[in-house]
């Protein structure tokens, strides 16, 4: 069987939960390889748990060469590991480096890429891809018709399954040019854990907007209660109430939950774009005309600052 | 110093998307007009330039595009750019993302040299985010993409990266490929005076000959990806909408989340 490489997204190591969602998609396609760019010594840690979710190989490339440099150098050493296993597919997470990683790679590959991926499935002469396009107005069905099949996928697009792979460890030894090394990461300033789920990994989400008139407590309690990510729109994070990772819509996160609720936001075509394919959808305004309530599976017109924290009362009740 | 702006014409957000039958999207079925986010790398490039006001800054908008296409070209200009470049051709008709970085790579050599190439954050209708990555790799140069402040001092660039994991300070010198995000800050509009001056504005306009790339090399029949399917989303059917009435509301939603097994 072939192998199908997956690109890890970690932080120091620590393997991020979409990488698990890509190594239960490669399965549909293959033997699922990961390809861990990091530091040495991180790598162990990593493959532990890369093998628990099936991987049966994983490249170590030391990154000590190349790490502070941004996208250009993971896309060579990349090409370097496909070029020496000649994979079926690589899958790569959907966030903005994944995808330039991706795009830098399809050009050195000469291989189609396709971005933003819901769903990826063994098809006849490839994997066959699922994408929400045009702010989720239409699905399409894609596939790659030249090289090797590029393939980014959401956050949320499979449940990652457990299952055991040997996870061999095999370090490549891979040679960056100094081209690839000039776009210079001189600060990095990690975010700050909020103790919430990811946004665009969370279940279910809270989103405030311009209506929250700058006070997100009773949306982040409503978002506790319901151990919800905190979503805002433009507006929200415009004003300064919350910072710009908060923000959902086609300039911000694209999330697709279980629950979307949406507290004081009208309902703007961007900010729909981001959300518009959660499977349920409520929202609290004040007024009634809102367009958000075109969308919605249950609204409230109302005062968020009232409804929201009576809400917050009941969901405590009714869990405790 | 010489700054090309990649700005794409999109057909217009509000109005109804479709496709052809060969799955590519129908650019005639609605107006279209310079994506918006393309105008946020005009603004940024228009400011580099106010900038540098004792230097020689020439910016020039460059869109690959059908006659129309020159709409967006024609607005970058009304903005405050210095001239255009519009690449036409009915070869490039259903291009992917590969393709249309080959075209905008040869386009930024004729046009150049560039020492910055600015583009938007993503496509409005296509929206993939991958054109500046891709032009950076074809031209072999550094990018600094994503940028929610830009700087620019002598031959260094300097942005700010919202990344999903940390926020990040990335710098590279010129030359350079760009791309700004929508919280670079507010476009200007057109004023009177900049329409008026951009009716004098020179626009050349390239062919794929002109750029030596053969027709062969792009369009929908190379792409390195196709679409089999589209399928329109149902409509959502609106829900229940109640008021607020002696907080009734609270009550109302806790029992939806609870028939939804939410809690
Ligand atoms: C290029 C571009 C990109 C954009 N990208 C995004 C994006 O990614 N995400 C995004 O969200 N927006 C985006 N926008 C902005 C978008 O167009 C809207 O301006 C924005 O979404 C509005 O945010 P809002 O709904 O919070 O504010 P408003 O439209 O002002 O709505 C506030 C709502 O709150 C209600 N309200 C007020 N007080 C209360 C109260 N006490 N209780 C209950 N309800 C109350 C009001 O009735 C109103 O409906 C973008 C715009 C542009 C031009
Ligand atoms: N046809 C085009 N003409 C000019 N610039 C383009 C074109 N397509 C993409 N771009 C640039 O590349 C950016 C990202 O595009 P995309 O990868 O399609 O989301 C856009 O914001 C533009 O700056």
């Amino acid at each position: 069987m072939s192998e199908v490489l997956v690109l890890v997204d970690h932080v120091d190591g620590a393997v991020r939960k979409p990488t698990f969602e890509l190594l239960t998609i490669a399965r549909r396609l293959g033997e699922p390889s990961a390809v861990f760019i990091g530091a040495a010594d991180q790598a162990a840690a990593a493959a532990e748990s890369l093998g628990k979710y099936g991987a049966e190989k994983v490249y170590a490339v030391d990154d000590a060469q190349i790490r502070g440099y941004l996208v250009a150098p993971k896309a060579e050493a990349l090409q370097q590991v496909a070029g020496q296993v000649s994979p079926a597919a690589i899958l790569i997470s959907s966030t903005a480096e994944g995808k330039e990683v991706a795009g830098r790679l399809a050009v050195k590959l000469e291989s189609g890429l396709i971005t933003d991926a819901t769903d990826v499935q063994a098809g006849e002469g490839g994997p066959v891809t699922t994408q929400s396009v045009f702010a989720g107005n239409y699905t399409v069905t894609a596939k790659v018709t030249q090289g090797t099949p590029i393939i980014t996928v959401k956050p949320n697009s499979a449940t990652p399954e457990e299952v055991a792979g040997a996870a061999a460890v095999s370090e490549v030894a891979v040679t960056v040019s100094d081209a690839a090394k000039t776009a210079q990461i001189i600060a990095s300033q990690p975010r700050q854990a909020t103790g919430r789920p990811e946004l665009t990994e969370a279940a279910i989400v809270v989103s405030g907007g311009r209506g929250t008139g700058g006070n997100f407590e009773p949306v982040e309690q409503l978002a506790d209660s319901l151990g919800a990510a905190v979503g805002a729109s433009r507006a929200a994070v415009d004003s300064g109430w919350v910072p710009h990772t908060y923000q959902v819509g086609q300039t911000g996160k694209t999330v697709s939950p279980q629950l979307y609720v949406a507290a004081g936001i009208s309902g703007a075509i961007q900010h729909r774009a981001g959300m518009q394919t959660s499977k349920t959808i409520i929202a609290v305004n004040k007024d009634e005309e809102a367009p958000i309530f075109e969308l919605v599976d249950f609204g409230v017109v109302g005062d968020l600052h009232a409804v929201l924290p009576a809400l917050t009362e009941k969901v405590t009740a009714r869990k405790g | 110093m010489n700054i090309v702006v990649c700005v794409k014409y999109v057909p217009d957000a509000s109005g109804e998307v479709a496709f052809e039958s060969d799955n590519t999207v129908d650019r005639t079925a609605t107006d279209g007009l310079l994506s918006e986010l393309d105008e946020y790398a005009v603004e940024q490039a228009l400011q580099v330039k106010e900038k540098r006001e004792d230097e020689e800054v020439t910016v020039t908008a460059l869109c690959v595009g059908p006659e129309k296409a020159a709409d967006a070209v024609r607005k970058a200009l009304q903005m405050g750019a210095d001239q255009g470049v519009h690449v036409l051709d009915d070869a490039i008709a259903g291009s992917d993302a590969a393709a249309t970085s080959l075209v905008l790579a040869e386009a930024v050599k004729k046009a150049g040299p560039a020492d910055l190439v600015m583009c938007g954050m993503a496509s409005t209708d296509g929206g993939m985010s991958v054109v500046p990555a891709m032009l950076a790799e074809r031209l072999g140069l550094p990018q600094v993409t994503f940028a929610s402040v830009l700087e620019t001092q002598g031959d260094q660039v300097r942005i700010k990266r919202d990344g999903d994991v940390a926020t990040e300070v990335v710098g590279a010198t010129m030359p350079v490929v760009v791309s700004v995000t929508d919280q670079t800050g507010e476009a200007r509009y057109p004023s009177f005076k900049g329409i008026m001056a951009a009716k004098k504005k020179p626009v050349e306009t390239y062919s794929l000959a002109d750029l030596g790339v053969e027709p062969s090399q792009v369009g929908l029949s190379v792409a390195w990806s196709a679409v089999e399917e589209t399928t329109a989303r149902p409509p959502r059917t609106a829900g229940e909408v109640v008021p607020d009435e002696d907080g009734a509301g609270a009550q109302a939603l806790a029992d939806f989340l609870a028939s939804k097994k939410f809690i």
